[in-house]
C-alpha cells in the first residue's frame, strides 16, 4: 500500500515540476506566454494574433465583466495575470492596495501617442502605473420611434410615460452616480443625506424600470423592446450602427466621464513582456484597429488620424470642449463603498 | 484494513474542498475589515449584527418565501410526474426517465437563457398569442417574480422527481392491492398507503429543491432583471462589489445554519431502508 501512496506523491511532484517548466524563453529572448485579462468585447481579436506572430509570445486571453470581479480575483491572489484593463477608480483602489506595478516608461516609447489631456489625471496623478486605453461618457440611448422629441435630461428616465420601457444598469456606481448628477450632487459624494435622496429617487423610479441589466440592455435596445436605457457611449455607437432608430444623448446635468487604462498587476512575473504588450497596444495602427472594432473613443491621438472621419468627428463619441466640465470622473469611495452597497440593497428590496 | 485505504481520496477531497473552505468562511465572518476590504484578523461580531438590520432580514424573508413557493410548486408538479413514471411499464419507464433527464445535459445557464428568449416581449410565446389575436400587446412575462419562480421550478424539478420516483418505484404493489381488496377507494389508497410510504422521498426532494432555490443568484439576475435581490445576490455583491468578504461570509454562515436546521428536521422522516438520498 505504501508503494501506491509513494507513487501518487511522485506523480504529483512530477506534475508540479512539469507545470513549472512549461513556459520558456523564445528565440527573441522573451518569455513565451502572456496572461491578458480584459473586459469582454474590448479588443480587436486580430490585434492579439498579430502580437503573437510578431513576438512569438502566446497570449492567454481572459475576460471579466466588472472592475470589481477583476479586483477580487487579483486581490485573492493565486492568479498570474500580466496585463489588466482597469477603470480609473479601480486603478486608484489598486494603487492604494499596492496591487499595481510601477511602469518603466523607457520601455513605453509609444506613450507619446497618447493625447496630453489624458495624461496625469487625478486617478494616477503622476502617471506611473497606467496608460489610458479608451475613454467615454455615460448617457441615455433611446429609440426615436418610441420617444417623442429629443431627450436632454436624466429626468427622462423618471418619466411616467415610459413606464416599463426603461432599462437601468445593474451597477451601483453607475446607476446611483447618474441619479446624484440628476439631483445636482457629485457622483463621488460621501454625504449621507445626498445619498439618501438618491435612494429615494431610485425607489420612486423602480416601478417604471423594466430591468436592471449590464449587457442584456443592448439586445433590448436593438430589438426595440425598450424605449430607453442608460448606456456607455461606445456601446451606444455600436447600437446605433445596428438600429438606426436609436439615438444617444449626454444629459445636460453632466455625467460620468470614465477612462479605462492598461496596467500591470503585482501578480505578473513578466513585466518586460507586459510592457512590450502595452507599448504594442499604443501603436497608432493597433489602437486604431481596436477603436474601430470596439467603437469607444481612443485616448491615442495618433490613432485618431487613422480612423474614419465620421467616427472621430461624432461629438457623441468624442465630445468637444472641456471634457472635465461635462463629466465627473469616479473617485474610489474607500470605506464608503459599503454604504453605496447598502442603499443599493435597499432599493432592490423595496 | 485494506478497505480503509479506499476512503483516503474522498477524505482528502472533503478536507481540501469542503472542510477547509468552510473553516475559512467561518473565520472571515468574524474578521474586521480595512477600508478596502482587506481581511484583518481581529475578532468582531459586527457582520452578524449587521445582518439583523431590517433590510437584510427582508432579503432573507424574500429568499425563503420564493424558495418555499418554488418548492411547493415543484412538489405539486413533480409528485404526480414521479407517480406516472413509476406506474409505467418497465420499457416505457426507461424512455420516460430518459426524456426527463435529457434536458439536464444542457448547461444550466444555457437553459435559463433559453427561457429569456421564450419569455421576452418579442419571443415566440408572445408572438404566437399576438398572431392568434388572443392578446393585443405583448404580455410582460419576463423580469418579474413569476419568471424567477418559473426558472427555479424548471431547473430544480428533477431534484424533486428523482427521489420521489426512486421511493415509489420500490414500493410493494401488494400493499396497494391488499388495501383495494379490503375496499379502500383510490383516494384512500393514496392518502393512507402511497403518500405515507413515499414521505422519505418527498422530504429528500423538498431539501434538494429548497437548498439551491434559496441560494440561487443567476436565475433572479437573468429572469428577474435584477429587480429583486435574493440572499445569493446579496452574497455575490459582498464579494464582487462591496469589497466586504467578511459580511458575505457571515451571510453564508447564516444560510448554512438554516440549511442544517432544515436537514435536521427532515432527518426525522428518514426511513430505515434509506429510501431518501441520504
Amino acid at each position: 500500500m505504501k508503494r501506491i501512496v509513494l507513487l501518487m506523491v511522485v506523480c504529483m511532484l512530477m506534475v508540479g515540476v512539469v507545470g513549472c517548466g512549461q513556459g520558456k524563453t523564445n528565440e527573441q529572448g522573451y518569455y513565451d506566454k502572456l496572461n491578458v485579462y480584459n473586459w469582454g468585447d474590448y479588443i480587436e481579436p486580430a490585434v492579439l494574433e498579430d502580437f503573437e506572430k510578431e513576438y512569438g509570445i502566446k497570449i492567454n486571453y481572459e475576460n471579466y465583466a466588472t472592475n470589481e470581479e477583476m479586483f477580487a480575483k487579483i486581490q485573492a491572489g493565486g492568479t498570474d495575470y500580466d496585463v489588466i484593463f482597469p477603470s480609473e477608480y479601480m486603478i486608484e483602489a489598486m494603487m492604494n492596495e499596492g496591487l499595481l506595478q510601477e511602469l518603466d516608461f523607457k520601455n513605453l516609447p509609444n506613450y507619446k501617442n497618447i493625447g496630453d489631456q489624458f495624461k496625469n489625471i487625478a486617478y494616477d496623478p503622476d502617471n506611473k502605473y497606467s496608460v489610458p486605453y479608451f475613454w467615454g461618457t455615460m448617457g441615455i440611448v433611446y429609440n426615436t420611434k418610441k420617444v417623442d422629441g429629443k431627450i436632454d435630461s436624466w429626468d427622462a428616465l423618471w418619466d411616467e410615460k415610459y413606464k416599463g420601457d426603461i432599462v437601468m444598469i445593474d451597477s451601483v456606481r453607475d446607476t446611483v452616480g447618474i441619479t446624484l448628477k440628476k439631483l445636482g450632487y457629485s457622483l463621488n459624494t460621501r454625504n449621507m443625506d445626498e445619498l439618501e435622496k438618491a435612494k429615494e429617487a431610485l425607489i420612486k423610479q423602480k416601478p417604471l424600470v423594466k430591468a436592471y441589466e449590464v449587457d442584456a440592455y443592448k439586445d433590448m435596445m436593438i430589438s426595440g423592446e425598450a424605449a430607453m436605457s442608460l448606456a456607455w457611449s461606445g456601446d451606444a455607437m455600436l447600437l446605433i450602427d445596428e438600429n438606426p432608430d436609436l439615438a444617444y444623448t449626454i444629459p445636460k446635468e453632466g455625467t460620468n466621464l470614465w477612462f479605462d487604462a492598461i496596467a500591470v498587476p503585482t501578480t505578473s512575473k513578466h513585466k518586460k513582456e507586459a510592457e512590450l504588450f502595452i507599448n504594442y497596444m499604443m501603436r497608432p495602427e493597433v489602437a486604431a484597429k481596436c477603436a474601430a472594432y470596439v467603437k469607444y473613443a481612443t485616448a491615442n491621438t495618433e490613432a485618431m488620424n487613422l480612423l474614419p472621419r465620421e467616427d472621430v468627428e461624432n461629438e457623441l463619441a468624442y465630445p468637444k470642449g472641456d471634457l472635465f466640465e461635462k463629466g465627473e470622473v469616479f473617485i474610489d469611495l474607500g470605506e464608503f463603498t459599503t454604504e453605496y452597497d447598502r442603499i443599493w440593497t435597499e432599493i432592490k428590496v423595496h | 484494513m485494506k478497505k480503509k485505504w479506499l476512503s483516503i481520496p474522498y477524505a482528502l477531497w472533503a478536507l481540501i474542498f469542503s472542510i477547509a473552505p468552510l473553516v475559512i468562511i467561518a473565520v472571515y465572518s468574524f474578521c474586521s475589515r480595512s477600508p478596502y476590504g482587506k481581511i484583518i484578523y481581529k475578532f468582531t461580531f459586527e457582520h452578524y449584527r449587521k445582518f439583523m438590520e431590517p433590510i437584510y432580514l427582508n432579503v432573507l424573508w424574500r429568499s425563503l418565501l420564493l424558495a418555499m413557493i418554488s418548492t411547493v410548486v415543484c412538489l405539486l408538479v413533480g409528485y404526480p410526474m414521479a407517480m406516472i413514471i413509476s406506474k409505467a411499464s418497465l420499457k416505457k419507464r426507461n424512455i420516460l426517465m430518459m426524456l426527463f433527464v435529457l434536458p439536464l445535459w444542457t448547461n444550466f445557464l444555457l437553459r435559463t437563457y433559453a427561457w429569456m428568449v421564450l419569455l421576452r416581449d418579442q419571443g415566440p410565446i408572445n408572438q404566437l398569442l399576438l398572431s392568434l389575436g388572443i392578446i393585443d400587446e405583448p404580455l410582460k412575462l419576463l423580469y418579474n417574480t413569476g419568471a424567477v419562480t418559473l426558472g427555479m421550478v424548471y431547473n430544480f424539478i428533477p431534484f424533486m422527481v428523482l427521489p420521489v420516483y426512486s421511493v415509489l418505484a420500490k414500493m410493494d404493489e401488494c400493499l396497494i392491492e391488499a388495501a383495494k381488496d379490503l375496499g379502500a377507494t383510490s383516494t384512500q389508497v393514496f392518502l393512507k398507503i402511497t403518500l405515507p410510504l413515499s414521505m422519505p422521498g418527498v422530504v429528500s426532494g423538498i431539501i434538494m429543491v429548497f437548498m439551491p432555490a434559496v441560494s440561487t443568484f443567476v436565475i433572479s439576475d437573468l429572469l428577474g432583471g435584477g429587480q429583486t435581490i435574493l440572499l445569493g445576490n446579496l452574497i455575490q455583491n459582498q464579494f464582487l462589489v462591496a469589497r466586504n468578504w467578511q459580511f458575505g461570509s457571515a451571510i453564508s454562515m447564516i444560510m448554512m445554519v438554516l440549511i442544517v436546521i432544515a436537514m435536521t428536521i427532515s432527518s426525522k422522516y428518514k426511513s430505515e431502508d434509506g429510501g431518501g438520498l441520504w
